[in-house]
């Protein structure tokens, strides 16, 4: 054995070895927290902690014996595992997430048969959270771990860094997930929207958060190239930023420390602030400019042309992310938070229209000189009409953000259409058209499985899409107009209850909408499982002649 | 273009970039959050305003846990629709004892920032045993479950310790008497004394009389339950401010 590969080889177990270090000593608090828990709930949460820690720990033993001689981390190919392991977890959450979506939008169109009176975690309060969380954070964060890990190798031409490190971050984050559904249920919840989790879930996650951006950094600071590509600034932007804002909104004093009950540093109207300024950022920068450095590596890559503008990228970058963090207050218009606070969230949030449709428009003009691949690559179609969409929520916020429209449009179902015209037409659509492309790529197949299925998914999905956010349109505008009717006599015309009653129907179409992208979500789990299999137009034999096998390292945009 | 041309200084070094991003997004929270805690008219000065009873705490604690706020707001907008419906619109004097605040973001069922005392004890118990029972149309999911749950209160002086911590004014009296405080608000028959302590307790800290309201909220003498607590909190939300002495035209209350 040579003197290298010793090295290599003591420096692999080194990275090893200190994760399971790590994962050890938490396994241990969580132990002992679990044997003087002070309520029955962090019991479970510790328990369940523990549990799944020795499982990590034992399948990493059983994993790092069986290594032999072998560099788990060879430093000349790509650390693609893991990112296989993302798509496939992406996907599950993806379809978990959607299916608990269908469950509550049937509760509300019949809550008759939907709902138990002695199971409280079945209840809508206890699983909006679920479903919001399991969409956004598992779901979305699993799709940007998986990509942002792809994307960087290739862009810095470099296996990622950090040895074992990478997986700690990636079991790290789905065991957070795991402990913050499992305390939804429970009714562990700080209630803070998008920020439920309690304490020490939040704990976990900003060390899982640091490792992230350390792995993130380290893997940029061995690049092969001199530039950072633009994909990672987003990518860079999103981990930072989510750091600062996690910490901040979740500053929090524990009841006790082996208790799951916290009470929020700030309250009032200092928290309302705090939580929307999180809030709308986790929009700004978990669902926007993480999934815009995904646009930016997947789209180019798809139609393999070079992103249209580099000086527009460098202008809408800095003024998205610069404008994106005062646009809370639009939240919290005609509350008691003071009016100098609600004047400067507006004003920055029209602003915010243009830096945001600069990279619409960077996307979309990609396509200059392949525009026939919308018409024959569905994927393509896919991506570009998440661009689409996220044009149209982004002139849609703005709107909904000067104050005599948000009177109207506050509280109503406006609001669930904006957020899914969003969340399902850009985060969708462009995660769906990463997860085509990386399982393609990844698994080095010819092509995908079937694209029929691909314009299945794309169809039903879209249809979907629009049976959804016309249904919410028209529930959200009719209610708040209902509910400052006045009649003839100068009373209000209708009780609130009435405007309840004639959502009803919006409702059921909206549940129509939401089985069709369920169903669409279906296809494409399917269509993925027979691609990375090598069945249909993916088999080998499929391949074109002259084709090369598989992705080596090539040079970066 | 020469700025754009130094761009590249970023590109080449990840740490710059970095610490570029961290400074261009600390500046707008900075700027919009860090004056609310010092700026002096943020929050009215009201009469009425007292920390939470124990047992409208653990109702409240009961209120997050249920996620009520996901589908009622508490912040009556000053729109003219609103204050006919609701009340008199918030001010944010009304939840500066509220950790975390609950003022929602959706209004699947009606703002509840004035509830408190609307309706009777017993609407509120068959009303969350089973909604329909009393509103036929109604979406909101049944609750039944509250009524058999006992009451968990066997570290209520920590919590009151760790909102004191945040600024609440729990006073030592309060939470050495925590237990007691909330046995006694939730059932009429029990030590006089202590109903009369509770009362004094937290009547002195509002500053203002017929603020603590003692009765057996979900008409189950035998135990104290979480349906007793929530209600005892649902009956008393947007009730302390005194809005017959409220100006709201005084200057020192326009914002």
């Amino acid at each position: 054995m040579s003197t290298l590969q010793t090295t290599r080889r003591s420096a692999a177990f080194a990275s090893i070895g200190s994760v399971a270090a790590f994962a050890g000593i938490f396994a241990i608090l969580a132990l002992l927290i679990a044997s003087h828990a002070a309520d029955p709930l962090m019991g479970v949460h510790a328990w369940l902690f523990f549990g799944l820690a020795v499982v990590g720990l034992l399948a990493l033993a059983l994993w790092a014996g069986s290594l032999g001689d072998k560099d788990p981390f060879d430093q000349t190919v790509y650390e693609d595992t893991i990112v296989k392991f993302g798509v496939a977890v992406s996907m599950f959450w993806g379809i978990a997430g959607f299916l608990v979506g269908l469950i509550i939008a049937l509760q509300l169109a019949f809550p008759n048969i939907m709902y138990f009176d002695q199971l409280g975690w079945t209840n809508f309060g206890r699983l909006r959270p679920l479903h919001t969380s399991a969409v956004i954070f598992a779901f979305g964060g699993n799709v940007l771990i998986a990509t942002s890990f792809y994307v960087v190798q290739r862009t810095c031409r470099t296996r990622l860094a950090g040895g074992m490190w990478p997986w700690f971050v990636f079991w790290g984050y789905n065991l957070f997930i795991a402990i913050a559904g499992t305390g939804y249920l429970m009714g562990v919840t700080q209630s803070k929207e998008y920020a439920e989790p309690e304490w020490y879930a939040d704990l976990w996650l900003t060390i899982v958060w640091v490792v992230y951006l350390l792995v993130f950094l380290g893997t940029i600071w061995k690049r092969k190239e001199p530039h950072i590509y633009v994909a990672n600034w987003f990518f860079l932007s999103f981990i930072v930023t989510i750091a600062m804002l996690h910490i901040v909104n979740n500053l929090t004093v524990p009841v006790s420390l082996t208790g799951s009950k916290s009470y929020q540093l700030f309250g009032g109207v200092q928290d309302a602030l705090t939580q929307w300024w999180y809030g709308h950022n986790a929009v700004g920068f978990f669902l926007t400019t993480g999934f815009l450095a995904i646009m930016y590596y997947f789209i180019p890559k798809r139609v393999n042309r070079p992103v249209y503008s580099y000086r527009l990228s460098i202008v809408h970058f800095w003024s998205l992310i610069f404008i994106y963090i005062w646009a809370g207050p639009h939240h919290l218009h005609y509350t008691a938070l003071p009016q100098w606070a609600q004047t400067l969230g507006m004003t920055f949030s029209v602003m915010l229209w243009m830096p945001s449709w600069g990279g619409m428009i960077n996307g979309v003009m990609t396509l200059s000189g392949a525009w026939d691949r919308l018409r024959t690559d569905p994927v393509v179609r896919m991506m570009v009409v998440a661009l689409a969409f996220y044009g149209m929520s982004t002139f849609e916020g703005p709107l909904m953000s000067v104050r005599a429209v948000n009177a109207l449009s506050h509280y109503t179902e406006w609001g669930i259409a904006h957020v899914h015209s969003g969340s399902m037409g850009w985060v969708g659509f462009i995660s769906f058209g990463a997860l085509y492309c990386a399982t393609q790529w990844l698994w080095k197949r010819p092509a995908l499985y079937s694209l029929r299925l691909v314009e299945w998914h794309f169809w039903l999905a879209t249809i979907g899409i629009l049976f959804y956010i016309v249904a919410m349109y028209f529930a959200g505008i009719l209610e708040g107009l209902m509910w400052r009717a006045y009649n003839e006599y100068g009373f209000l015309e209708y009780s609130f209850i009435e405007t309840v009653e004639a959502k009803h129907i919006s409702y059921i179409i909206r549940a129509v909408g939401g089985s069709l992208y369920l169903t669409g979500a279906l296809i494409m789990a399917y269509n993925l499982v027979r691609t990375a299999l090598g069945h249909g137009a993916a088999a080998e034999s499929a391949r074109p002649a002259g084709a090369p096998a598989a992705a080596t390292l090539q040079p970066a945009e | 273009m020469s700025l754009l041309n130094k761009h590249e200084t970023l590109e080449r070094h990840s740490l710059a970039l970095t610490l570029g991003i961290l400074i261009t997004v600390a500046i707008g929270g900075i700027v919009e959050i860090a004056p609310l805690f010092y700026l002096e008219n943020t929050i009215e000065k009201v009469e009425g305003m007292r920390p939470y009873t124990p047992l409208e705490l653990t109702g409240r604690n009961v209120y997050i846990r249920e996620g009520c706020y996901v589908c009622h707001s508490q912040m009556v907008r000053p729109l003219r629709d609103e204050v006919e419906r609701y009340g008199h619109y918030s001010l944010a004097a009304e939840s500066m004892y509220d950790h975390p605040f609950q003022w929602g973001s959706k209004r699947t069922g009606p703002d509840l920032a004035r509830v408190g005392g609307k309706y009777s004890d017993a609407w509120h118990v068959d009303h969350l045993k089973k909604p329909q029972s009393m509103v036929p149309e109604s979406v909101m999911p049944p609750y039944a479950f509250l009524a058999d749950n006992t009451l968990h209160y066997d570290t209520i002086e920590d919590h009151l310790k760790a909102l004191r911590f945040e600024g609440v004014p729990y006073t030592d009296e309060m939470i050495e008497n925590a237990k007691a405080d909330l046995i006694a608000q939730a059932d009429p028959n029990a030590d006089y004394d202590a109903q009369d302590a509770l009362i004094a307790r937290y009547q002195e800290a509002s500053g203002r009389e017929g603020t603590v309201r003692i009765a057996d909220y979900d008409g189950n003498p035998e135990k104290v339950t979480e349906l007793d607590a929530l209600i005892a909190y649902l009956q008393m939300v947007g009730t302390l401010v005194d809005f017959s002495a409220y100006e709201a035209d005084d200057l020192d209350n326009r914002r």
